[in-house]
């Protein structure tokens, strides 16, 4: 049974019942929508299909549309890749590390950030794919019997252990969110009065009827899911970090890259969700389950995140000094001080400085100054994927073929198109389905609910009670 | 054969687990708890065991490497060695440290999906199964005891609700089912 300090503040503020609680997350998506969620589903989704119609016109035409050249092959599209690879940590990390670790603070934003974390990785996954040029022939990076003589795609390279990695993270990820949701759909359907709604939301809910023994069998599928799902969080951005740790490129070539790629998805992936967090409790009115003490553990992982990341920055500088290998260190001056200075600093400032303000009490629990950090953040780590990627190859061995990289309109087209659908994505879900984990956040509010948490007869601390006077 | 069946409700999780041991130390079968989020500590009292989910995870994630170790020794040592750089591909046990990723993937990868279509499956939860709960209210904030007349048989119809009825029940509920 979770018992919790009485001078904690309370996950559930205010005073709920079960059915408040069941009311709160299922009135949204009984009501009406409000305007504002037309408005901004407008924009998202002209957004998405712009970047649609840019990909559609990069399929037709070719890669050649970007921005590449011969030296810099790879520039936007891999940083946006790792970049929405790097923001879908956050979500299987609440849900399954902090699972593991006994943290009821992150059921009450588990499953949007599971959500988040599905709908960046679908935005991930497209880059590699319409990176192929031919994207109808994606299947060929599986191990399919081909009729070109018995030759098999190459298990020795990272990019087919990638292929694995976020294939196998996105259908667990599904999986995980979706058994989460199942008793929550069926709390909706048996509340829905409309025929239609009533219909689908039975289809979705699986027939769940809340059994004790299915109960017994939910609380270990999702230990065990998590118990997977934790290494996973950590293989795949380590995977992804291969596809350069394990090249021969001076900027790349380092043993460093698996943990500060790791820290650094972490760190994005709850930047995001703060942003979106912030607004959806507000939109939402859940303000009395997603509260200051939720964005100030959020901001203790953004700043212990952010300073590995920092580290990561400085042992890198250090290491390739200390390599004495020329072209190593030629490689991190440039990144500094070359043309590329302004996307290292800003990397700098964003990544480094940022998250150190988060030391100062003040500060961390301001859900404005969160907002802004948030987004920062996430630019400074689009940023630093910028300057591994494009500052490392710019310059190679032969400077006849030194160049810049300069997007082109598609580069920034389907780039902005995906952040189009992925608002697409979360609008979507917003609407339909419930976005705080209810029945488990029925669990807690005995133990941690305002009104339930140090009253005398469920008390933990019964000579306490007078305290609570918040 | 029709039997009856009675629905005892609850508005608290903790008063149905303290009616449930009651009615258990008087001998009576409890055959079904019906709540809208777990509740912990009821399985011992009325006699549910603890799944087995757990193995079936386990053997799904051995298949799931017993699968890729054979797959990769297949497609990269026995069917067509792929000299990368001439590195060493002559046995699988030369190679092994590049297929420890994948092979760490798809461990994952059965186990997880093993497991969860098991769950489902196990659960006759899928898509298009009817809700099975007595009343709608307990996937909101009810709580629901089943009792059945032919499980507990040593007892007439009026001792079981009476004693159902010295527990702390908000509702009550009979129904003849076939």
């Amino acid at each position: 049974m979770h018992k919790e300090a009485a001078i904690r503040e309370p996950l559930i503020l205010g005073h709920k019942t079960y059915h408040d609680i069941t009311e709160d997350v299922c009135k949204p998506i009984e009501d009406k929508a409000p305007k504002t969620w037309y408005v901004l589903f407008g924009i998202a989704l002209i957004i998405g299909l712009y970047g649609i119609g840019c990909i559609a016109y990069l399929l037709g035409t070719g890669i050649g549309v970007w921005g590449l050249n011969k030296t810099i092959g790879w520039a936007w599209d891999i940083t946006n890749f790792v970049w929405w690879v790097g923001i879908g940590h956050a979500g299987t990390l609440i849900s399954a590390v902090l699972l593991l670790f006994r943290q009821k603070w992150r059921m009450a934003i588990n499953r949007s950030a599971e959500a988040m974390t599905i709908f960046a990785v679908f935005m991930a996954g497209m880059f590699p794919l319409i990176h192929m040029g031919r994207l109808w022939l994606g299947y060929w990076v599986l191990p399919l019997p081909n009729q070109f003589g018995s030759l098999w795609v190459n298990f020795n390279s990272p990019l087919l252990w990638d292929v694995f990695a976020i294939s196998t993270y996105l259908s667990v990820g599904l999986v995980f969110w979706y058994i989460g949701l199942i008793p929550d759909f069926a709390t909706i359907r048996d509340r829905a009065k409309r025929p239609i709604p009533k219909k689908m939301y039975s289809i979705l809910a699986f027939g769940w009827s809340g059994r004790a023994k299915h109960w017994n069998r939910f609380e270990l599928v999702s230990l065990v899911l998590a118990g997977l799902a934790t290494p996973l969080v950590f293989s795949v951005h380590s995977i992804v970090s291969f596809d350069f740790a394990t090249s021969v490129i001076p900027g790349w070539h380092t043993t460093i890259f698996p943990p500060y790629f790791v820290a650094g998805a972490v760190f994005s992936g709850f930047a995001m969700v703060q942003t979106l967090m912030l607004v959806m409790r507000k939109a939402m009115g859940l303000e009395a389950y997603i509260h200051t003490r939720h964005v100030e553990y959020m901001n203790i992982v953004i700043m212990v995140t952010g300073s590995i990341v920092g580290v990561a920055y400085l042992t890198e500088l250090f290491v390739s000094w200390y390599s004495g290998v020329e072209y190593e260190q030629y490689a991190f001056i440039n990144r500094a001080t070359g043309p590329y200075w302004w996307a290292y600093a800003s990397m700098m400032t964003c990544n480094v400085v940022s998250p150190q303000l988060m030391w100062i009490k003040k500060l961390r629990r301001s859900l404005i100054f969160t907002f802004i950090i948030s987004i920062v953040v996430n630019i400074g780590m689009w940023f630093e994927r910028y300057v591994i990627i494009v500052t490392s190859l710019h310059r190679d061995y032969l400077p006849s073929s030194w160049t810049m990289h300069f997007p082109s309109h598609i580069d920034i087209g389907v780039y902005v198109g995906t952040i189009g659908l992925f608002f697409v994505f979360f609008l979507l879900f917003a609407r339909f389905f419930p976005v705080l984990a209810l029945n488990e956040v029925k669990t807690i509010l005995k133990s941690s609910g305002e009104s339930y948490k140090n009253a005398p007869d469920h008390g933990h601390v019964e000579e306490n009670s007078n305290s609570n006077n918040q | 054969m029709a039997d009856k069946v009675i629905y005892a409700m609850y508005d608290d999780d903790d008063v149905l687990k303290d009616g449930a041991k009651l009615l258990v130390s008087k001998g009576v079968k409890v055959s079904e708890v019906f709540s809208p989020f777990p509740i912990h500590g009821i399985d011992p009292i009325i006699g549910i065991k603890n799944t087995r989910l757990g193995i079936v995870a386990f053997l799904f994630a051995i298949t799931g490497t017993l699968l890729a170790t054979y797959g990769m020794k297949f497609f990269m040592i026995s069917d067509w060695p792929m000299n990368i750089g001439g590195k060493p591909n002559a046995t699988y046990m030369d190679n092994i440290l590049a297929f420890i990723p994948i092979t760490f993937e798809f461990t994952v990868l059965c186990a997880a999906h093993g497991m969860a279509i098991t769950y489902l499956l196990r659960n006759k939860t899928i898509p298009g199964m009817p809700a099975q709960n007595p009343d709608p209210r307990t996937t909101d904030d009810r709580f629901v005891i089943e009792l059945r007349q032919s499980e507990n048989s040593q007892f007439s119809d009026e001792e079981l609700v009476n004693l159902v009825q010295g527990t702390g029940i908000v509702e009550l509920d009979q129904k003849e089912i076939k």
